[in-house]
């Protein structure tokens, strides 16, 4: 990995996304940084799901671009995604490890290899021959990370990682987060959630009805946001 | 225990194992029709993804044709095999017409589009589901086949299992391609259709009481794989 130039930063120019005539994300700029824990912050419909799939190239924007740094069209494996909901295969936990290994081309020594390492990094060792989609959600979650990290991303994109979680696999996912960032991986999520932003972010992008409207340091952001909607969302949740 | 050895020590004093041509009857069926299946299988699994994954013009109007095919009446997919066959058909200078082989020819016609359209809306329905996440991880169509097939293969063999129970109870397009010839030809269903008539009760009886075992053999072995499916799908 080490030896091919870095695919970041990922900079975002005149984005905007549209069906229909209906525009329903536009970042006039934005900058996804190496080392930074980037964290997309809004309420519900604020387009941070649209924007991470524009970013991790699920579809393609209307207008502006997305450029890897040297403008890299880079390997699917060297930039991954956790999705809002994430498929697992009919397959057991070890399985789907084993598929996403062999899609992202690694040979048969390698993926048991790997397999092998991420059950264990991710406490999914006693699961490893259990049908996938019959784990709890906080073990689904661990899994759908570990099959997104196991091909050795630089850049990993992560909708909404604990949402719908109890408190305690919540703080699971936050801690896998912070190790992962601790080990080198750069990733980038989306929350909802003002407390978790506060817990893991240093830089914020705050989306409000589609459009990018602030991006700043997440120390800054949450001391004197600039716009009133940021004001209002951070607010909004002190009076709760 | 003792009370159930005994009835099927007495169901088996009613069939007609002292008659040779019983055995050979059942191997006979057996061979074409698991013969025929398997290559249904092997072609119409492949052509089932292609068709759920391909883009191509025309694909509609195809999966509606397969679909229609679906309900092919027997006797005319003997027909058809019958004229391809013949001696003055296209393929009549084989000479295979009224053996085996034409049966399997005739079976597999049966079967080949029934596992065609059921694999196609199998697979094309977890393709809805599975796209997104296939295509994030780097998975395009082409590599999506392998993927698709293994992970519906529990309603997959559903399918074949499905072909299976068509063909075993099939009579109409084996009796014109194969014309029931005692000891080469005759089939299960084709020695029930027409012996029953000339007054062997017994062997009719008794081929009617193995479809019946069969066709419970393979409901139960259906209704076993979609259990397991189910756990898989969580
Ligand atoms: N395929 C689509 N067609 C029409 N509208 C869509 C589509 N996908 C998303 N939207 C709309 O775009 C907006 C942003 O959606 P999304 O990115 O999912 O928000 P978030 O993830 O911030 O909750 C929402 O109002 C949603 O209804
Ligand atoms: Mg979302």
């Amino acid at each position: 990995m080490s030896d091919q130039p870095s695919i970041l930063p990922l900079a975002i120019e005149g984005l905007s996304y549209e069906i229909g005539g209906c525009r329903l994300v536009g970042v006039d700029r934005a900058l996804i940084t190496k080392g930074r824990r980037t964290v997309v912050l809004g309420p519900n419909g604020a387009g941070k799901t649209l924007f991470l799939k524009l970013c991790h190239g699920l579809i393609a924007p209307s207008q502006g671009t997305v450029a890897f740094a040297g403008g890299i069209k880079p390997a699917a494996r060297r930039q991954a995604m956790v999705l809002q909901r994430p498929v697992l295969l009919r397959r057991s936990v070890a399985g789907n490890l084993r598929h996403a290994l062999a899609v992202a081309g690694f040979g048969y020594l390698e993926r048991r290899r790997r397999t092998v390492r991420m059950l264990d990094q991710f406490g999914l060792a006693d699961l490893s021959d259990r049908p996938a989609r019959v784990l709890s959600g906080g073990e689904q979650q661990r899994l759908a990370i570990a099959r997104a990290v196991s091909v050795e991303p630089e850049l990993l994109f992560l909708d909404e990682p604990a949402s719908g979680l109890d408190p305690s696999a919540t703080r699971q996912i936050e801690e896998i987060l912070l190790g992962l960032h601790a080990d080198g991986l750069t990733w980038v999520m989306t929350t909802h959630d003002l407390a978790q932003a506060r817990r893991l972010a240093d830089d914020i992008l705050f989306f409000h009805a589609g459009r990018l409207i602030e991006a700043a340091p997440a120390d800054r952001f949450f001391a004197e946001p600039d716009t009133d909607a940021a004001r209002a969302f951070l607010e909004s949740r002190l009076f709760w | 225990m003792v009370d159930s050895t005994m009835m099927l020590s007495s169901l088996w004093d009613l069939l007609p194992v002292r008659d040779p041509a019983f055995f050979d009857i059942i191997l006979l069926s057996l061979k074409v029709t698991l013969t025929a299946v398997g290559a249904a299988g092997l072609i119409g699994l492949p052509v089932g993804a292609a068709l759920a994954l391909g883009r191509f013009p025309g694909r509609p109007i195809l999966i509606v044709i397969i679909n229609a095919f679906m309900g092919l009446p027997p006797v005319v997919a003997g027909l058809a095999v019958f004229l391809l066959l013949s001696r003055s058909g296209p393929l009549g200078q084989f000479g295979l017409l009224f053996s085996p082989a034409a049966m399997m020819v005739a079976q597999f016609g049966l079967v080949l589009p029934i596992i065609i359209a059921l694999s196609r809306q199998t697979i094309e329905d977890l393709w809805l589901e599975y796209r997104e996440q296939l295509t994030s991880m780097g998975a395009g169509r082409l590599r999506a086949i392998p993927t698709l097939l293994w992970d519906a293969r529990f309603s997959l063999v559903t399918s074949l299992l499905a072909g299976l129970g068509r063909a075993f109870a099939e009579v109409g397009a084996i009796l014109i391609v194969g014309g029931n010839v005692a000891g080469f030809t005759r089939t299960m269903t084709t020695a029930i259709a027409l012996e029953t008539s000339k007054g062997d009760l017994p062997l009719a009886l008794g081929l009617g009481a193995v479809l019946m075992a069969l066709t419970l053999v393979i409901n139960a072995l259906a209704f076993a794989v979609s259990r397991l499916g189910a756990r898989f799908a969580g």
